[in-house]
């Protein structure tokens, strides 16, 4: 399989950096998979797994809180808002991701902001049920 | 003349406050090389972001319906300037250099008719800035129980400015801090975070029209805008805190010298004033022996 550049940073760190063959994102319209040629595409991400398949055999699964993805002839580069190794999550973050999130819904001024709030607290119910933490 | 024993405490009172710059500088030293990781680290994401937004904002006319963060919203009466400094002294001129930048800036704009809005990140620009603009500054924002500035922090920040910026509080945005370029060198910047500043060299990536966008072009830039704020100001905070790292070492580096010299002065003085003694009384003990 063609393997292609991908890179996956946080506002702290780079987090990965490789040749992969294929990426599925979490897209805010939906879960897409990124293989080698993918046309230049830009996406905004929700709160979920990215699941990297480095061609080795080797999956590795990303958490990340929103984000973007850019596509381009260089490769995928996941701007992520928060992103952690799926095994270093544990369901006490979660817990206080969900009340951080629970809180600024209360306390949001416009429908907009309270929608958006209550989305990702959906969103982070979602990813958590389906970790199975 | 001070005598003998002043002068021993002089030298000791010296010698423990070298103790201290040393310490100091060396705790700057391991804290500078922390921050100078962080520093680093954010490149990457601040680097991508850069382009990203250039492809974008390339994309999109740059005629009227431009969103407001991009382009600003056409007024340029108040503006709002994010002084980001240190929370503790003793490192050089570091929070005097970009409090004097930021004096200047919001004088010149005072001068032209324009009111003049502040936000201070960091205690010690507050405390300098209090006196001469104390009706401007409306907040303090207080990182001091921070060991290390986190992205939350950032975007904290800057989601109360853009909460502000939408309420129409302000119409331009200025964010003052020290970039960091070596141990021996920061410069105090001035960055324009409303409008925002576009990285142009990134335009040379290729056509932006062949993208696809998910959901839509100005979805996205809505989205990205707020976030590139947060980033900015991020990158401002990791900056400002090597920079700050950076002066405190070389400012302790220059005190503990100065100590040093001290030192030697001192002693060489004391010991001058023992010899004279010791050769005093031995004229005293040698003529009184010579009377008899």
């Amino acid at each position: 399989m063609a393997a292609f550049h991908f890179e996956l940073v946080s506002p702290e760190k780079l987090l990965f950096s490789g040749s992969v063959d294929s990426v599925v994102v979490p897209g805010s319209e939906g879960e897409f998979t990124v293989l080698a040629q993918h046309a230049p595409t830009m996406a905004v991400l929700r709160v979920g797994v990215v699941k990297v398949d480095a061609g080795d055999g080797k999956l590795s699964q990303l958490f990340v809180g929103g984000g973007f993805a850019d596509i381009s002839a260089k490769g995928l580069t996941i701007l992520a808002e928060k992103a952690i190794p799926v095994e270093e999550l544990t369901a006490a973050r979660f817990d206080a991701d969900i009340l951080t999130s629970e809180k600024e819904a209360a306390s949001a001024i416009t429908d907009e902001a309270r929608r958006l709030a209550n989305e990702k607290v959906g969103q982070l119910r979602d990813v958590r049920a389906t970790l199975g933490l | 003349m001070p005598s003998l024993k002043d002068l021993r405490n002089r030298i000791a009172s010296v010698k423990a406050t070298q103790k201290i710059t040393k310490a100091m500088q060396m705790v700057a030293a391991a804290k500078l090389r922390r921050a100078q990781m962080a520093a680093e680290a954010a490149r990457p994401y601040a680097e991508r972001m850069g382009a990203v937004l250039a492809n974008l904002a390339g994309g999109s006319a740059p005629g009227s319906n431009a969103p407001a963060l991009l382009a600003g919203n056409g007024k340029n009466d108040v503006h709002l300037l994010l002084i980001c400094t240190a929370e503790r002294g003793l490192c050089g001129a570091f929070n005097s250099s970009i409090v004097r930048l930021a004096r200047e800036h919001a004088t010149s704009l005072m001068a032209q008719g324009k009111t003049v809005k502040i936000i201070c990140v960091g205690k010690k620009g507050y405390d300098q800035l209090r006196r001469q603009f104390e009706k401007q500054i409306i907040e303090l924002v207080d990182l001091r129980s921070l060991k290390q500035v986190g992205f939350e922090n950032a975007d904290e920040i800057a989601k109360k400015v853009i909460t502000m910026f939408e309420a129409g509080a302000f119409d331009v945005c200025t964010i003052f801090f020290s970039r960091f370029q070596s141990v021996i060198a920061q410069f105090p910047t001035a960055q324009s975070l409303i409008p925002a500043e576009i990285p142009t060299a990134a335009a040379s990536t290729g056509p932006a029209a062949s993208y696809e966008y998910e959901p839509g072009q100005d979805e996205i830039l809505e989205t990205l805008l707020p976030r590139n704020i947060s980033i900015q100001v991020f990158r401002a905070l990791l900056e400002n805190a090597a920079s700050e790292q950076g002066a405190r070492m070389s400012a302790m580096d220059n005190a503990t010298r100065n100590a040093g010299d001290m030192i030697k002065k001192q002693t060489q003085l004391y010991n001058r004033s023992r010899q004279a003694m010791i050769t005093k009384e031995l004229i005293e003990i040698i003529s009184g022996a010579e009377a008899l």
